[in-house]
């Protein structure tokens, strides 16, 4: 039986470009798939399509796709990701128009949609699940509500002839998981094949997190060549264990100890990964070096799916305004602990008033808590002070109360840096997955 | 005996919610790590943070440990005011426990 080739082109909407392009090249893939989408990023696109109906899906999109196609034509893999955001017809259309500008014919190019749900939930008396409040009752208007659906409807715009996929707040793994069942014929109550398939998904779904990025520690985890660090390929077999591995000639590194890691990257019990078509175990997962930069990951399973989606929903927050400022030399803790206490005392009247502010030493104590007291005193420090407001201009004072220690402060303050941003927040509730009407559109090129 | 010596590690978030995994290098280390690395040590390591409950998974077949840190990330990557507002820098700090020095109960 045929083992499919899947490679993860992106983890993150910023990813880099170049090694997607080498695996589109040299991966002799089956499948290249982007995931592009983090729990906030569909809420801000959201906020894009509302002012302009065209917007609304991944910024980055047209550099891949720029990239990508003109190879995918010589080397006929299939192309699937979320970059459609809140917009995946938008997404096709321009990809359709890529594809034409680009001289590509025949190219089919599918928009997943039926992850939007705002219109269904608003003013539901479904649980916020952080604040146990019904949405009806939540202290703002949601911007959105996204569900993360699951890998049906991929499979749907496979079997319509897809070249190309874009979806919306599709579940990471589900693109992955997609395309195996497709191939394989695997039943959507097969919880064996289902839970495997999810290990894949969420094995590949970071990218270079699992051939060696977020994980060189110098001279106890050393890693090659990390600025050519090399995306992932995963070789499936129709059973669904499957080995991991990445192109000769690239950084990086596929050991044991980077499977390890990103089996158990965002996961709480592993046992019970909970997916839409599936609830995942992996707590019986076996993980073997076959040889080297090829991992085996074998004996996953799974659990009938609850039939509940988890859903996102957005929400304008507050603003968040920030100053820093440096100092450095004999004395800089004392003059940044100065600095502090001028702030605390400068804002603590402000009005309109702040609602939550936090000031911090880098270096000292913003990441870890306090040091130890008997530490030597640091030749530089730079103070960070960060408060939420109601609006922009109460965010904005923080900014200009650092700002003013250039001349009303401690001696010798420099590198002053300020900002505002609007903070999009979420939060998340649980839907019956018979809420989502799923919707195909295909386009040809 | 550090933990760095004989574990690595790595954090994740959703949410409120940060999972940080520890990972033997040596599975002759994992006993140890298994016996001392309690929630409760945890805790006590990382008292500056704000954790309303850590629950443990072990996967002895890896060995490997998976904490959870409920409530860790003050109101999550989108609300926080923290610099590493993911808590990205947790599982080096966690790194940082010295597996004999004792345990407080």
């Amino acid at each position: 039986m045929k083992t499919l080739r899947l490679g993860t082109g992106a983890g993150f909407s910023g990813d880099r470009i170049e090694p997607a392009v080498d695996l589109a090249e040299r991966g002799d893939l089956d499948y290249l798939v982007f995931e592009c989408l983090a729990e906030r990023t569909i809420a801000l696109a959201q906020q894009a399509r509302r002012l302009d109906p065209g917007a609304g899906y991944d910024p980055m999109l047209e550099p891949r796709m720029r990239a990508i196609l003109p190879i995918q034509t010589r080397r006929r893999f299939k192309i699937i990701s979320n970059m459609g955001a809140a917009n995946p017809v938008a997404a096709a259309l321009k990809t359709l128009e890529i594809a034409r500008d680009l001289g590509i014919r025949g190219l089919r190019i599918a928009a997943v949609t039926g992850d939007d749900i705002l219109a269904a939930v608003s003013g539901t008396d479904f649980t916020v699940l952080e604040t146990g409040e019904t949405l009806r009752a939540f202290e703002k208007p949601f911007l959105s509500a996204n569900a993360y659906t699951g890998a049906a409807p991929i499979v749907a715009a496979l079997e319509a002839g897809a070249d190309v996929i874009l979806t919306g707040r599709a579940s990471d793994p589900a693109m992955f998981l997609a395309p195996l069942i497709h191939e394989f014929g695997w039943r959507m109550d097969d919880w064996e094949k289902l839970g495997r398939g999810t290990l894949v998904g969420h094995m590949m779904e970071c990218g270079g997190q699992v051939t060696g990025g977020y994980f060189a520690d110098p001279g106890y985890k050393d890693v090659p060549d990390l600025a050519n660090l090399g995306f992932p390929i995963a070789e499936v077999d129709a059973d669904g264990n499957f080995t991991v591995t990445k192109l000769p000639g690239t950084g990086g590194r596929v050991s044991e100890a980077t499977c390890k890691e990103q089996l158990l990257y965002e996961v709480h019990d592993p046992a019970a990964y909970l997916q839409p078509d599936v609830v995942a175990d992996f707590s019986n997962v076996l993980i073997a070096q076959e040889a080297p930069d090829r991992v085996r990951l074998h004996g996953a399973t799974g659990h009938p799916k609850t039939g509940m989606l988890k859903v996102s929903l957005g929400f304008l927050d507050a603003y968040v305004g920030e100053g820093q400022i440096s100092y450095a030399g004999p004395g800089a803790e004392a003059r940044g602990q100065l600095a502090l206490e001028i702030l605390q005392q400068r804002l603590a009247t402000a009005q309109p008033a702040l609602r939550e502010s936090r000031g911090e030493l880098i270096g000292i104590d913003a990441i870890l808590g306090a040091m130890q007291p008997d530490r030597r005193p640091a030749r530089e420090v730079r103070l960070r002070f960060a408060a939420r407001a109601e609006t922009a201009e109460a965010a904005g004072r923080v900014g200009n109360e650092v700002e003013s220690l250039y001349l009303n402060g401690p001696a010798a303050g420099g590198g002053v840096t300020k900002s505002v941003r609007e903070i999009v927040a979420i939060v998340s509730t649980l839907i019956p997955e018979s809420l989502i009407v799923p919707g195909l559109e295909v386009l040809e090129s | 005996m550090l933990l760095r010596d004989i574990a690595h590690s790595r954090t994740g978030d959703k949410g409120n919610i940060s999972n940080v995994s520890v990972i033997v290098h040596d599975m002759k280390d994992w006993p140890l790590v298994q016996e001392r690395l309690t929630p409760e040590r945890l805790r006590a390591h990382l008292s500056w943070l704000p954790v309303e409950k850590i629950e443990r998974f072990s996967l002895p077949q890896l060995g490997a440990l998976n904490f959870v840190l409920h409530g860790a990330l003050k109101g999550g990557v989108t609300r926080s005011l923290a610099l590493d507002a993911h808590g990205k820098c947790l599982s080096s700090a966690v790194l940082e426990l010295d597996l004999n020095a004792p345990a407080c109960d």
